[in-house]
């Protein structure tokens, strides 16, 4: 078994969501419970899916396998297998997998007696992609509107995607979601750099503590939000970037299809301004 | 089912303002005295200073005002100093850099000579953030890491804006001062060079931009999980393992079958924010001048398919004029 020195005390059963004690045990290091078997059909399922989609395309080059969405025409109705139906299989089951996986940390969360903030960070990513390939699809009519999977397929999908809009970056949900990616690592790198600094003091000095963390930022930015403080902050600008993300394509399509830049003109044309 | 899951603090308990931990006798002194922010109490510690200003940092922050400064100046003069107009569009203003005809001559003022000491101001103002950032820390008797992690993003903006345009051997290659001008120059700059997207460092900069904000999440949400156990208390729990440290660190264990512990997250954390601007800054660093297009360079290398010609020979307009 693999088990950490305190962890045998940790296992105990019970916080199962379904299933009672039928699935409550591990497997080496992993927990499984019912979420766990479901996550694993979905997993091999959609996996086999897309061997056997690139086992369809010209190539096995890693970079170049691409299982597509159906084509635009077929709407929203089921494609043949080798035309964007095995997307579809393929997404359904990713949304299972994911699923799956979110309801398995809520039973570990449960197991442990701690709180169920990563299954429900977790559920603001699976909302992300949701978006990107089930909601969005929906509106615009076709399924054809989601992203294919491959490694530079989907790439080029979002360069596409971008320049159907002119320019992206003129997109302002786009605008607060990358604002939010960059301040998210910035947060991360001064968080982990004053964890460390205060853990490595270097060479012959004491290992320092929270108040010390405390007077250096108050020093360095006039405010230390504390220990707990960067938690929440991280969580918040993390789900933001997540969150921001998801609305940043969603209104690109179903609620705007002129070119981004243009959408400004909003702001040049109010009539506050006493100039024209 | 709603249970208190520590997002916001309940009880804000007030106590004496902490002055901080002593610091070395020098000239300067901390400033100001501390007050306290109800709504800042609701997120994390309600106090707000003191504040160490320090000859570097009044040094840095001087040269930061003059960039500023010079920026917005410029961008006031664009439109003819008309207030009303500088305020409609200042979105859309720029201090542009010289035009590449300049190469990395001295330009004029008004031809990206201002361009030019802003930027000067601004490096000078990040180098001596960057060395004020390193003495707090060594003051107080911690390590260095925030100041490296700082380095790594000074890094970028002068690839950017200083080591790339010298390879290129004009000024003209920088992106220019400005909210929808640097944007601008963005999706031209990665046109230009056959998309970015295919720059195989602009991809791990992506990936450990995106990697670390699914880091923090899953830290933060972990901590905050354990909230009820202390698990906030990280140096404390690094040096003496506690439930709180324990719970998190088997809550990733039997969910993907790998933990980090109290203090390797945070190195986790700081490798993938610092290596987010330091492989970007490669990437950047490489383009124009070991690669042209990072889209030909794909498919060079197998990355991208070969897509074959359906509109017949295209001839590269740069190309017929003599261009590189």
């Amino acid at each position: 078994m693999a088990m950490l020195s305190f962890e045998k005390k940790y296992r105990v059963p019970g916080g199962t969501l379904i299933g009672g004690e039928l699935f409550d045990f591990w497997v080496g290091p992993f927990y499984v419970g019912f979420f766990g078997v479901t996550t694993i059909f979905f997993t091999v399922l959609g996996t086999l899916l897309i061997i056997w989609g690139a086992a369809l395309g010209p190539t096995w080059n890693i970079w170049q396998i691409n299982i597509a969405p159906p084509d635009i025409s077929y709407g929203l109705a089921l494609a043949p297998l080798a035309k964007g139906g095995l997307w579809q299989i393929i997404t359904f089951c990713a949304v299972g997998a994911f699923g799956s996986w979110a309801l398995r940390e809520v039973e570990i969360s449960r197991k442990l007696g701690i709180g169920l903030h990563v299954p429900f960070a977790f559920s603001v990513a699976i909302f992300a992609y949701v978006t990107l390939e089930v909601i969005r699809p929906l509106l615009m009519g076709a399924w054809g509107n989601g992203f294919p999977y491959g490694i530079m397929a989907h790439l080029d999908w979002v360069s596409n995607t971008g320049y159907n809009y002119l320019n992206f970056e003129y997109n302002p949900a786009h605008m607060i979601a990358v604002t939010l990616f960059f301040t998210t690592t910035f947060a991360l790198a001064l968080h982990g750099s004053l964890v460390l600094s205060a853990i490595n003091p270097g060479e012959g000095e004491v290992v320092k503590t929270a108040e010390h963390e405390d007077t250096f930022f108050r020093d360095f930015i006039g405010y230390s939000i504390g220990t707990l403080g960067i938690h929440r902050l991280g969580l918040f600008l993390a789900l933001g970037a997540g969150f921001f993300s998801a609305m940043c394509i969603l209104i690109s399509g179903p609620f705007w299809t002129a070119g981004w830049p243009s959408w400004w003109s909003w702001w040049l044309n109010m009539p506050i301004w006493p100039v024209h | 089912m709603p249970e208190y899951q520590n997002i916001f603090t309940r009880v804000q308990v007030r106590g004496p303002a902490h002055y901080g931990v002593p610091l070395p006798s020098g000239p300067w002194t901390r400033e100001g005295k501390p007050f306290f922010s109800h709504i800042l109490g609701e997120l994390g510690n309600a106090q707000i200073g003191p504040f160490y200003l320090g000859s570097l940092g009044l040094a840095s922050l001087l040269c930061g005002f003059i960039a500023f400064e010079i920026i917005g100046l410029n961008m006031w003069a664009s439109v003819h100093w008309n207030l009303i107009l500088f305020i409609r569009d200042l979105p859309w203003l720029a201090l542009e850099p010289p035009s590449p005809a300049y190469g990395l001559h001295l330009p004029p003022l008004a031809q990206g000579g201002w361009w030019l000491m802003a930027g000067f101001f601004l490096t000078l103002s990040m180098l001596l953030w960057f060395v004020r950032v390193h003495r707090r820390a060594t003051q107080l008797g911690l390590g260095t890491h925030t100041a490296w992690a700082f380095a790594s993003a000074i890094w970028l903006f002068l690839c950017l804006g200083f080591f790339r345009p010298i390879l290129m051997g004009a000024w003209g290659e920088a992106p220019p001062f400005g909210i929808f001008p640097h944007l601008d120059w963005t999706v031209a700059f990665s046109l230009r060079c056959g998309n970015l997207y295919y720059d195989p460092f602009h991809m791990l900069s992506i990936v450990f931009l995106y990697g670390s904000t699914l880091l923090f999440a899953m830290h933060a949400a972990t901590i905050l999980a354990v909230g009820r156990f202390g698990g906030d208390k990280e140096v404390e729990q690094t040096i003496d393992r506690g439930t709180a440290s324990e719970r998190a660190a088997l809550f990733w264990r039997w969910t993907m079958g790998f933990n980090a512990t109290m203090e390797s997250i945070h190195r986790w954390a700081w490798w993938f924010a610092v290596l987010t601007p330091l492989t970007g800054g490669i990437g950047i660093l490489l383009t124009g001048t070991v690669v042209d297009d990072w889209f030909l360079w794909a498919v060079k290398h197998g990355v991208a398919p070969h897509y074959a010609a359906l509109y017949g020979t295209i001839s590269d307009p740069s190309a017929a004029q003599g261009g590189k």
